[in-house]
C-alpha cells in the first residue's frame, strides 16, 4: 500500500486494541446513506517509475522556450545551493514554527530574512512573508486604511502604470470591505506617473498612494516628488518594488524629503520571486512586506522576534501574535495563516550567496542586458521604444502591427518574446513588453533580434497568423 | 523499546555575524558586469533615483552559506526526522517523487505568461477533475494560495451569489465556537458579521442554537466535518436543511478532509462550497509555514463565481479560462495562477495513490487515530469525547492532571520534544481545557505510535515523581522555553547594522 506501512498483522492487532471488527466499523458514525460511491475520475495508482514517465512526457510537451517575458515574474540564475538546502527535509517537511524550541532553525532563518528585507528596503520591520506580490499589495492597502490616523478614508490612489493584475487582485480581496481605487494615468512620453495627475486631487481624502518602482512598463517613476505629495497631503505611501532592483535603486525608505521627521515610503511590498524562486508557471512565489516600527501592530502575517530563554540565552519565537487570526479571530489584521515559508528559505539563502556585491552585479547586468535588447530590437524597421527615460530591466516596444501574431510567430521559433499589452492597455494597441535579465547572453539577444527582424520583414497582410487575428 | 532522547543542542551565530567586508561567492555573479562603464545603463539612471550606500547584506563564502543553513536545518523537527502528530495539520509523509518530478526543468523554467503549456495544463485539468469527484462538487478552481485564501474565495463567492439574487443583506456567517480562527477572520475580511454557536456535550452542533441563529440575514455557515473536536458531525443533514431553508449556504472547511477521503463527500452532505488544503490531505510539503494551496470546489449555485483562472478543455486542448469565460467570477486572487508548483505536487501524489489509495488514506488515518486514542486512555489519559469514534484525530484533556499535579498541556508538549516527538497541537480547540489535539496520520507505523505511547507513559510517571522535569522542559533543545512577553515588550525583529 503506497506510503502506508501497516502489515495485515498490525491491522489485526490494532483493531483488537480498539475493540473493532474491521476498519470499516471505525466509520459507523457516518450516516449510511451518505457513504461515497467509487471514485470514477481518479485513475488506478501509478508506481514511481510510471509517474516519472508520465510527468517527463508532459514536461517534454511544454519544451523550453528562450524567455524574454517579465511582467511580474523574472528569470534569474539560481545558485545550486539554494534548492539543495531548501529541499532538505528539515526545512521542506516542517510546519509553522509554533513549537519554538524544536523550530529554532526555521525561526532564526526567518529572523535573518526579515533583517535582509529591511536591509534592502531600508524599512524598520518586515513580516515573515505574504502569498505573492499581488496579494501583498491588497493586504498593504487594507493595512494603510487601518494605519492612516489622519482620516477614515477607504480610497486608494493607484497608477495606471502599476501591474494591472495587482489592481485586479487588490479589488477582489478588498472589495467586500469597501475599499475604492482611483487610477492615475501615465504620461505618454515617459510612461510614468506625472505629479500633475496628483495635483488635481489635492485636498481630497485618501488613505494611501501606491507607487511601483520600476513600474509595469519597466520605467522609473519620479518617486521623490510622488512621496512628498503623499506626505504633504496626509496620505500614506505604499511602495511596490522589485527586490533585485534595490541593489541599484534608492531604497523606498529614502524616497522624498523629510517632513515632520518623516521620510520615505510607509509600507513597502512586492514580489519576492526574483530572489531564488523559479518561474514555475506562476508559483509558489512569495510576497514581502515591510513598514515603519510605528505601524508594526497593523501589519498582517507572521513575525519572528529575538528574545531570551529561561537561562538568558538568545532564541527566536513567533511574536506579536495578538494581531493574528488564531488569537484575535474576527478582529485579526488578516485571515492569513500559512504563508510562503519555503520560498523565504530559498530567498534568504539566495541573498546570502549573492551578498551586496553580487546582487548589485545582477541588477547592473539586468539593466545592461535590457538596454542591449532595446537597442537590438529598436533597430528593426517597424519596431521602436515606446517611452523615453530611465528604465530598469523591462521596456515597452511599439510595433507597426498587432503584437499577437508576431508573438505567435516567435513562439513557433522557440522564443517567448514578451507580453502583448493590447488587452491590458487598449490605448497601446500595438505595444510589446520585453525583459532581459542577467541570464540572457549577447547571442540570445541576437537570436531574438534575428527572428523578429525576419517576422517583421513579412508584409502584415501576407502573414497567416495576422489574417487569423483580423477575422 | 524506549527511543533515545533527541539532542538538538546546536548553536549557530547569525549569518550577519559571519560576514567580513569584501568576502564573496563570485561563482554566482553574472559575467562582465563588474563595474558599470561610463555611459552605460547605470549612469543613464539619474543619481537621485540611485542607491548611495550598499545594502547591509551579509558578505560570506559559499561554504559558509551552505554550512550555516544546513546547521540551521538541523535545529528543526520535521516529518522527515520526527513523528509530528500536530492535530489539524495532517503532517504525513511528503513523497520525494512529488517534489523531484515537479522540479523537472520544463516545469520550473516555464514563465507563467508564456504560451499555454499543454503538458502542465493537462495535469492541472486532471487535478480539477479528480478533486471534483472526491468532494462531490461541480467546479474547482486551483488558484487560492493557501487554506485561508480558499476560505476567502468561498465566502466571497457566497456573497457574490446573494448579491446576484438581489439578496445582498445576507452578511451574517455562523461558525461553531470550535472553528479554526481563520473562519471568523475570513468572514470579517469579506465584510461579514460573525455569529458563534455552541456545541453540545458530544461535540455535535447545538441544533437549537443553530435554529435560533439563522434568519433572513444568514449568508452561510462555515463548518469543518469531522469537526475540530475530532468527531463526525452526526446531524450534518439536519444542519444542511436548516441553513438552506433559511436561505443560507454551507461552507466546508477542508482542514479535516483526510479523515473522510473516499468515504463520504462534502457535496453529498449538502455543502455548497469547499476549500481543500492540498498541503494537508494531498501531502504537499508544509515548508516551515507554506507554501500551501487552497483549491476551492463548488456546487451548482456557485459555479459562475469561481475565482479565475480555471483550466478549461476544448477538443483536447487546454487553456486558462478568464473573466471572458466567467464574467461573474469573484476575480483574481494571485498575480498569476496560484501556487502552480504546489498543485503539481498534489497531482503527482494523487496519481501515485490512485483510486484505491484515496480510500486507504482515510481508513488508515482513522485506524491510527483510534488505536492511539485507545492506548493513551489505557495509559491513564482522558479522552475529551470518550463515547465517540476518533476521526483522523482526537483530543486528550489534561484537566485532572492539571488539578492533581499542576501540570499543563504545554508542559507535556515541551517534554515530548525531549523524547523526540513533535508536540501535538495545544490549547486548540479553545473550549476543551488543557487539551492536546493529536493527529498521527496514515503514514505512521504501529511501532512509532507505540513509541509515542511509551513516552506519554513515562511522562505520566514524571508527573508523580518528578513534575519539575516537566515544568522546566524541554531539556535537549537548542534553547529552553522562551520569554514571549519579553519578545513583545522588547521588540527585536531584525539584525541592525552597527554602522
Amino acid at each position: 500500500m503506497p506510503y502506508i506501512p501497516h502489515t495485515p498483522d498490525d491491522v489485526e492487532r490494532m483493531l483488537a486494541v480498539i475493540g473493532a471488527q474491521s476498519i470499516d466499523e471505525l466509520f459507523d458514525e457516518i450516516p449510511r446513506n451518505l457513504k461515497s460511491a467509487k471514485l470514477a475520475q481518479v485513475p488506478p495508482a501509478l508506481g514511481e517509475m510510471q509517474a516519472a514517465r508520465l510527468l517527463a512526457e508532459r514536461a517534454a510537451r511544454d519544451g523550453r522556450p528562450l524567455n524574454f517575458i517579465g511582467a511580474g515574474a523574472y528569470e534569474h540564475h539560481i545558485p545550486a545551493a539554494v534548492w539543495a538546502i531548501a529541499t532538505r527535509g528539515e526545512f521542506y517537511s516542517a510546519y509553522t514554527p509554533y513549537q519554538a524550541e524544536a523550530s529554532q532553525g526555521t525561526l532564526q532563518l526567518i529572523y535573518e530574512y526579515q533583517s535582509m528585507m529591511c536591509a534592502l528596503t531600508g524599512m524598520e520591520v518586515s513580516n515573515a512573508s505574504m502569498y505573492d506580490g499581488a496579494s501583498a499589495l491588497a493586504e498593504a492597502c487594507l493595512m494603510a486604511v487601518r494605519a492612516n490616523r489622519h482620516g477614515s478614508s477607504r480610497r486608494i490612489l493607484v497608477p495606471r502604470a502599476l501591474n494591472g493584475t495587482y489592481l485586479e487582485v487588490a479589488r477582489a480581496i478588498t472589495g467586500n470591505q469597501g475599499l475604492e481605487f482611483e487610477v492615475l494615468d501615465f504620461d505618454r512620453r515617459h510612461g510614468r506617473t506625472p505629479l500633475a495627475a496628483l495635483q488635481a486631487r489635492r485636498g481630497q481624502d485618501y488613505a494611501a498612494l501606491v507607487v511601483q518602482q520600476p513600474n509595469f512598463f519597466g520605467n522609473l517613476e519620479e518617486v521623490d516628488e510622488l512621496t512628498d505629495w503623499a506626505h504633504a497631503n496626509k496620505v500614506l505611501l505604499i511602495g511596490v518594488v522589485n527586490p533585485i532592483s534595490l541593489a541599484l535603486l534608492k531604497p523606498p525608505a529614502e524616497w522624498g524629503v523629510p517632513l515632520d521627521g518623516h521620510r520615505g515610503a510607509d509600507i513597502v511590498c512586492g514580489e519576492g520571486q526574483p530572489l531564488g524562486v523559479p518561474l514555475a508557471s506562476g508559483g509558489p512565489y512569495f510576497g514581502f512586506m515591510a513598514t515603519r516600527l510605528q505601524h508594526v501592530r497593523q501589519m498582517p502575517g507572521r513575525v519572528v522576534g529575538r528574545t531570551a530563554d529561561t537561562e538568558g540565552r538568545p532564541g527566536f519565537t513567533l511574536t506579536l501574535q495578538a494581531r493574528e487570526q488564531h488569537i484575535r479571530r474576527s478582529k485579526a489584521t488578516s485571515n492569513i495563516c500559512t504563508n510562503q515559508g519555503l520560498m523565504v528559505t530559498a530567498a534568504t539563502i539566495y541573498l546570502s550567496l549573492l551578498g551586496p556585491a553580487g546582487l548589485r552585479r545582477v541588477a547592473d547586468a539586468c539593466a545592461q542586458r535590457t538596454a542591449e535588447l532595446v537597442h537590438a530590437l529598436g533597430r528593426i524597421p517597424g519596431v521602436a521604444p515606446a517611452f523615453a527615460g530611465p528604465r530598469f530591466h523591462e521596456a515597452v516596444l511599439l510595433l507597426d502591427r498587432p503584437v499577437a501574431p508576431v508573438l505567435a510567430a516567435l513562439a513557433a521559433r522557440g522564443i517567448a518574446g514578451g507580453l502583448d499589452l493590447a488587452a491590458r492597455y487598449p490605448e497601446l494597441p500595438r505595444a510589446l513588453l520585453v525583459c532581459a535579465t542577467e541570464t540572457k547572453t549577447t547571442a540570445d539577444i541576437e537570436a531574438y533580434a534575428g527572428a523578429l527582424a525576419e517576422i517583421m520583414r513579412t508584409p502584415q497582410a501576407a502573414h497567416p497568423a495576422a489574417r487569423e487575428q483580423r477575422r | 523499546m524506549m527511543q533515545a532522547p533527541m539532542e538538538l543542542k546546536l548553536r549557530e551565530p547569525l549569518i550577519f555575524d559571519l560576514s567580513r567586508s569584501g568576502r564573496q561567492a563570485p561563482s554566482q555573479f553574472p559575467p562582465d558586469a563588474a563595474v558599470p562603464a561610463a555611459g552605460s545603463t547605470g549612469s543613464a539612471i539619474p543619481a537621485h533615483l540611485l542607491r548611495s550606500v550598499q545594502p547591509p547584506l551579509p558578505e560570506v563564502s559559499e561554504l559558509q552559506v551552505v554550512r550555516h543553513f544546513t546547521r540551521l536545518s538541523q535545529m528543526n523537527f520535521s516529518i522527515d526526522t520526527n513523528f509530528y502528530p500536530l492535530g489539524s495539520c495532517t503532517m504525513k509523509y511528503n513523497p520525494k517523487a512529488c517534489n523531484a518530478l515537479a522540479m523537472l526543468p520544463e516545469f520550473l523554467n516555464r514563465h507563467p505568461l508564456a504560451p499555454e503549456p499543454q503538458g502542465f495544463l493537462a495535469c492541472m485539468y486532471e487535478l480539477q477533475e479528480m478533486l471534483k469527484d472526491i468532494t462531490g462538487m461541480q467546479g474547482v478552481s486551483l488558484t487560492p494560495m493557501a487554506g485561508a485564501q480558499g476560505e476567502f474565495a468561498g465566502v466571497a463567492m457566497i456573497r457574490a451569489y446573494h448579491r446576484a439574487r438581489n439578496d445582498a443583506d445576507r452578511c451574517e456567517v455562523i461558525v461553531p465556537q470550535a472553528a479554526h480562527g481563520t473562519n471568523p477572520a475570513t468572514a470579517a475580511m469579506c465584510g461579514c458579521i460573525v455569529k458563534e454557536i455552541p456545541c453540545d456535550r458530544n461535540g455535535d452542533i447545538d441544533i437549537e442554537a443553530l435554529r435560533a441563529a439563522v434568519g433572513v440575514r444568514t449568508a452561510a455557515i462555515m463548518l469543518t466535518n469531522p469537526s475540530t473536536l475530532g468527531v463526525f458531525e452526526h446531524k450534518i443533514e439536519e444542519v444542511a436543511r436548516i441553513v438552506h431553508e433559511a436561505g443560507g449556504l454551507l461552507y466546508y472547511d477542508g482542514a479535516n478532509l483526510n479523515a473522510i477521503l473516499g468515504k463520504v463527500r462534502p457535496g453529498d452532505m449538502g455543502f455548497d462550497v469547499i476549500h481543500m488544503n492540498l498541503h494537508k490531505t494531498f501531502s504537499t510539503p508544509h515548508g516551515g509555514g507554506g507554501p500551501g494551496s487552497g483549491a476551492v470546489g463548488v456546487g451548482p449555485r456557485l459555479l459562475p463565481f469561481l475565482p479565475i483562472p480555471v483550466v478549461g478543455e476544448e477538443g483536447g486542448a487546454f487553456r486558462w479560462l478568464t473573466e471572458r469565460d466567467l464574467p461573474q467570477s469573484i476575480g483574481r486572487l494571485s498575480g498569476f495562477m496560484g501556487n502552480a508548483g504546489v498543485n503539481l505536487r498534489a497531482y503527482i501524489y494523487m496519481r501515485m495513490l490512485g483510486r484505491e489509495g484515496m480510500v486507504r488514506v482515510a481508513e488508515f488515518a482513522a485506524l491510527n487515530a483510534n488505536y492511539l486514542m485507545k492506548r493513551l486512555t489505557q495509559a491513564g489519559y482522558e479522552a475529551a469525547y470518550p463515547a465517540r469514534r476518533a476521526s483522523h484525530e482526537f483530543i486528550i484533556t489534561l484537566k485532572s492532571e492539571n488539578r492533581r499535579y499542576q501540570i499543563t498541556a504545554m508542559d507535556v508538549a515541551k517534554r515530548l520534544l525531549d523524547f523526540g516527538f513533535h508536540a501535538p497541537t495545544t490549547y486548540f480547540p479553545l473550549l476543551v481545557p488543557e487539551c492536546l489535539l493529536i493527529e498521527p496520520t496514515e503514514t505512521e507505523s504501529k511501532e512509532e505510535l507505540d513509541h509515542f505511547c511509551d513516552a506519554m507513559t513515562a511522562i505520566r510517571r514524571e508527573m508523580e515523581h518528578d513534575p519539575e522535569k516537566l515544568r522546566s522542559a524541554p531539556h535537549t533543545m537548542p534553547v529552553r522555553r522562551l520569554d514571549d512577553v519579553r519578545a513583545v515588550k522588547q521588540l527585536d525583529l531584525g539584525w541592525k547594522s552597527p554602522a
